[in-house]
């Protein structure tokens, strides 16, 4: 088992990594690919910069710097995270292989917000679901759509083909990004509602609306767009969140024990300066986490 | 107070027909929102006399979460006078659940 898995590679990530090593733990950053410090054109607000840089030159240094003291950076694109069978310890999940760590730390920057399709939100628990690894068991032997076009959607496909008798993939009017079985049902039209009936006095997801007027009948919708972000992997595990970010104390953990979050994830400041200071106490806390388990 | 296991015999006169509302938490052994709300439920009992708190395990008692058609979990289920009168889907901190009771 690993010591410290965090999860994304901005400021936050390199911070947590760079504190958590020098407080002597095992640290290993999964990202992909670049987040939104990358798109900065200029930072010129951040202390000791004699000259401005852009978000990708800051974002590059620190994580070359991380690098020189030892911090492992892997290149995957985390899709789940849950407890491990036992309570001692968090697993990490990505397409191809499960991590265990005993401590996590999420850095994987804000997501966006739920897309504005009508009935997405009221129908939250009455067909639409945000974590297939819970829900699956209310959809034996019925249909069910995955929102979303990448790694991230088709393992919850993935997860819900035993149990579902069919399973179908709406792209939402983009391309998937990944090869997708054949055994699920791509649909790549724009979804324009999310369709409901009455069923002994609650409402429930009866089906999908798409651009073209079709309405495809489905009896659960299970949301996975794009990848999966801080607040989707928190969601997932049970840890706090409102208003889509993470809940955390003042050692930036969350309820759910071995997991911190720091950050764009846990809202306020959109800031390097922010994301920073967040990442050093969130991976302080967490090499003194992992030190309390060693001990017992 | 203690958490009271609910199944489809006792369901009707503990909750139903309860004296006071009743908080039923629908979850399952898999989830793992599930087991961050569990303490936060049992702490619930404990504070709260005025609350009768349940929890009902979905895979042993599927008819249970039909009956009121849940279709995620964890869902925490308010129950007053026998009627379902709100509920709230996913991990929630403690004041979360008790504004179903508000």
């Amino acid at each position: 088992m690993m010591d410290i898995i965090i999860i994304g590679s901005g400021p936050a990530g390199v911070s947590a990594a760079l504190y958590a090593k020098r407080a002597g733990a095992d640290v290993t950053v999964i990202s992909r690919g670049s987040g939104a410090l990358a798109k900065a054109e200029k930072i010129e607000n951040y202390y000791g910069l004699a000259a401005p840089v852009t978000g990708a030159e800051l974002e590059a240094d620190g994580i070359a710097g991380a690098k020189r003291l030892g911090v492992e950076f892997m290149e995957d694109e985390v899709v789940g995270i849950a407890m491990n069978d036992d309570f001692t310890g968090l697993v990490v999940q990505t397409p191809n292989r499960a991590y265990d760590a005993k401590a996590v730390v999420l850095t994987a920057g804000s997501t966006r917000i739920a897309p504005k399709i009508p009935g997405l939100k009221e129908l939250e628990g009455k067909g639409v679901s945000y974590c297939a690894i819970c829900d699956a068991f209310f959809y034996r032997e019925k249909t069910v759509a995955v929102l979303g076009e990448g790694e991230y959607a088709l393992h919850e496909a993935e997860i819900l083909l035993p149990h579902a008798s069919r399973v179908m993939l709406f792209t939402n009017g983009k391309e998937p990004t990944v090869m997708i079985p054949d055994i699920i049902e791509v649909h790549k039209e724009k979804v324009v509602a999310v369709e409901s009936e009455n069923a002994n006095g609650t409402e429930r997801v009866s089906g999908l609306r798409t651009e073209d007027g079709v309405l495809t009948p489905v009896n659960g919708l299970f949301v996975a767009l794009g990848t999966a972000g801080s607040v989707d992997l928190a969601r997932k595990i049970g840890a706090g969140t409102e208003n889509n970010r993470i809940v955390v104390d003042r050692e930036m953990a969350t309820n759910v024990p071995g997991l911190y979050a720091a950050g764009d994830c846990t809202g306020g400041l959109l800031q390097v300066v922010k994301a920073a200071y967040e990442g050093a106490v969130a991976g302080l806390a967490a090499a003194k986490y992992v030190r309390g388990l060693k001990s017992l | 107070m203690t958490v009271t296991v609910l199944n489809k015999e006792n369901f009707k006169n503990e909750v139903l027909q309860a004296d006071k509302p009743v908080l039923v938490d629908f979850w399952a052994t898999w989830c793992g929102p599930c087991r961050m709300m569990a303490p936060v439920v049992e702490k619930i009992a404990e504070e709260h006399p005025e609350l009768k708190v349940c929890k009902v395990d979905i895979d042993e008692n599927p008819e249970l979460a039909q009956m009121f058609n849940i279709m995620s979990i964890p869902t925490l289920a308010a129950f007053k006078g026998g009627q379902l009168t709100g509920t709230a889907v996913g991990y929630q901190p403690k004041e979360n659940v008790l504004k179903l009771f508000a």
